[in-house]
């Protein structure tokens, strides 16, 4: 009993960093209906900008200053990519077809993969932010020696419970999050009670540039940074399928669906079909939600009036 | 016998001496190659209320989305004339930059956000204001008070309200902006003989109590005659006739081609002369 509780809190602590990469998804898509292909690699981005800035500020600052700082710049990098997104791609393409639009994120995907790589290196980078990474065991008087849970884990999911709280109360609470659910609904009537659209693409993809900030300081600390994090985004496809493409919790429940039910695959079916499933299984899982519930577990339905 | 009321025929209309608004001969391209208005002017006075007409595809959408600068979203441009609104020139403003001015447009087909609450739609139009939360909420609370249903009704889901509750709730949206002049763009679309009404008689409340002046693009020629004071007649992208509304009513062409009240095979005014030409060359 203890070890399945294990490897549970084990999937549903590692499908907390799937479920924020898929967060910068639902942001992005809630506002402007773009998947965008470029997630994976702004958290690549934010994740260099990150550990080069900390390194360089390391030789001439105490540890947690130099930290901040280094948050200070790569969030400044993360705003400077939303504007330039919105100024030079979005813009641009204004009433075009959204499979153009998505077209023109897997091209800004390569464009930040390849300026992120160029600028900052292409090694594989250790992250330090100063978590502890020590294990923890928890419910040490239930279990026969309890359960053993990653500190790093822990804090992971703390700071990421925080992150939701913080964006659901911005979109319910202020002007701006109401603007930014309106013109997520209709466009055109957006701009018509004055809501400029350039305005909201830019605050909304500063906010997933900045969830993407998160995101690649949590996985760097666990995985190290390195280029093959710009593919999180495809495991953030099956999350977003599961959960919803337009609903913050749905990502958030998606990405632990997926987390804990990889796992106990893992562990419980794997030996019977020979392992490896870890790598397919959220595939399947999603391929099956779409032929019985394609708008998700939490996705809004389509509005029609008859 | 009444004696014949003055109706103008494509010539620029008389100049009100204080417009509110007034477009002057302007040209709209959509995609750079369909010309779509050639050359409309018209004037709406301070506090007035005044009809656009026209079947479909006559023009009164463009002209309204010229005015209220929404024509980029469709790839449509204005390339000749000029717009005034208040005295100042807004041909170059952005949308938004408009609806702080108080020229705000209220779109066909509603377009409220379907999955806000009508509360949070209505909450959504105060978005260019700075005046403040309590300023807001105040209004917010004068536009329950035109719109009882709307009170009701606004923790529901836009979505889901009747299309006259929709319209009410577009309508309120835009009071929210607290606006000098609405575009009000095809009121009656989709809506039941009373509901039309019922929208009308708000939009004449909020013309007197309120001094909004409204610009109202409409097809159903016989309710906005009633409401409004003044018309214009729109035809392939010219205008074709203009007049006080009460003159509009009584003129035959007008009663023959928009109101249906008589028989014949003449559908537009080109028809029109077509025919006259015919029978004096008959003769």
């Amino acid at each position: 009993m203890a070890f399945v509780l294990e490897v549970l809190l084990g999937g549903l602590l590692s499908g907390v960093l799937y479920a924020l990469v898929a967060l910068g998804f639902v942001l992005i898509y809630k506002a402007s209906g773009v998947l965008n292909f470029a997630q994976g690699s702004m958290v690549l981005l934010a994740g260099l900008a990150f550990v080069k800035a900390q390194a360089a500020l390391a030789a001439i600052a105490p540890f947690w200053l130099a930290a901040l700082g280094a948050f200070v710049f790569a969030a400044a990098i993360m705003v400077a990519v939303a504007w330039a997104t919105q100024r030079f791609v979005l813009t641009p393409l204004l009433n075009q077809s959204q499979l153009s639009l998505f077209m023109a994120t897997i091209g800004l995907a390569f464009v930040i993969d390849s300026l992120g790589q160029l600028v900052f290196g292409s090694e594989v980078y250790a992250l330090d932010i100063g978590l502890p990474r020590d294990p923890v065991f928890l419910l040490d008087g239930v279990f026969d020696g309890g359960l053993l849970i990653n500190g790093l884990d822990l804090w992971g999911a703390a700071i990421a419970a925080v992150l939701v709280v913080a964006l659901v109360l911005f979109f319910h609470r202020t002007g701006t999050g109401l603007a930014l659910r309106a013109a997520a609904d209709d466009h055109a009537a957006a701009q018509s009670v004055g809501i400029p659209i350039a305005w909201i693409w830019f605050v909304v993809w500063t906010i997933a540039g900045l969830v993407a900030l998160v995101a690649a300081l949590l996985w760097g600390s666990k995985l190290g940074i390195q280029f093959s994090i710009a593919f999180l985004a495809l495991k953030a496809l099956p999350v977003l399928i599961l959960g919803g493409f337009t609903s913050i919790p749905g990502a958030i429940v998606g990405g632990l669906l997926i987390g804990a039910g990889e796992k106990l695959a893992e562990v419980f079916l794997g030996p019977m079909l020979g392992g490896g499933i870890e790598y397919w299984f959220a595939y399947v899982v999603a391929l099956s939600f779409l032929l019985v519930r394609p708008q998700g577990l939490f996705g809004e339905r389509i509005i029609e009036r008859v | 016998m009444s004696v014949p009321l003055p109706l103008h025929r494509g010539e620029p209309p008389p100049a009100a001496a204080d417009p509110m608004l007034s477009v002057g001969n302007i040209e709209v391209v959509y995609g750079r190659v369909a010309l779509v208005l050639k050359g409309v002017s018209l004037t709406v006075p301070k506090g007035g209320i005044v009809a656009l007409l026209g079947a479909n595809g006559a023009g009164k959408t463009t002209t309204l989305k010229a005015i209220s600068n929404l024509l980029r979203n469709d790839r449509g441009e204005v390339t000749k004339g000029t717009i005034t609104f208040g005295g100042e020139r807004i041909d170059a403003a952005s949308p938004s930059d408009l609806v702080q001015r108080g020229c705000i447009q209220v779109m066909e087909g509603r377009h409220c956000f379907g999955h806000l609450t009508i509360a949070e739609n209505l909450l959504a139009g105060a978005f260019t204001r700075r005046d403040g939360r309590a300023a807001v909420a105040a209004d917010l609370e004068r536009v329950y008070a035109y719109f009882p249903r709307l009170r009701e009704r606004r923790n529901a889901q836009a979505g889901y309200a009747s299309g006259g509750e929709q319209q009410m709730c577009a309508i309120g949206r835009a009071m929210m902006s607290k606006p000098k002049m609405i575009l009000l763009d095809e009121p009656s679309m989709g809506l039941a003989p009373q509901i039309v009404e019922e929208i009308f008689e708000i939009v004449k409340t909020l013309n007197e109590r309120e001094g909004v002046s409204f610009l109202v693009a409409e097809q159903n020629t016989n309710v906005a005659l009633r409401y409004a004071t003044y018309g214009y007649v729109l035809e392939t992208g010219r205008v074709v006739m203009d007049g006080e509304a009460e003159a509009l009513r009584q003129n035959e062409d007008v009663k023959e081609f928009y109101l249906g009240l008589a028989d014949g095979g003449r559908r537009s005014f080109r028809d029109a002369k077509s025919y006259r030409r015919r029978k004096r060359w008959l003769a």
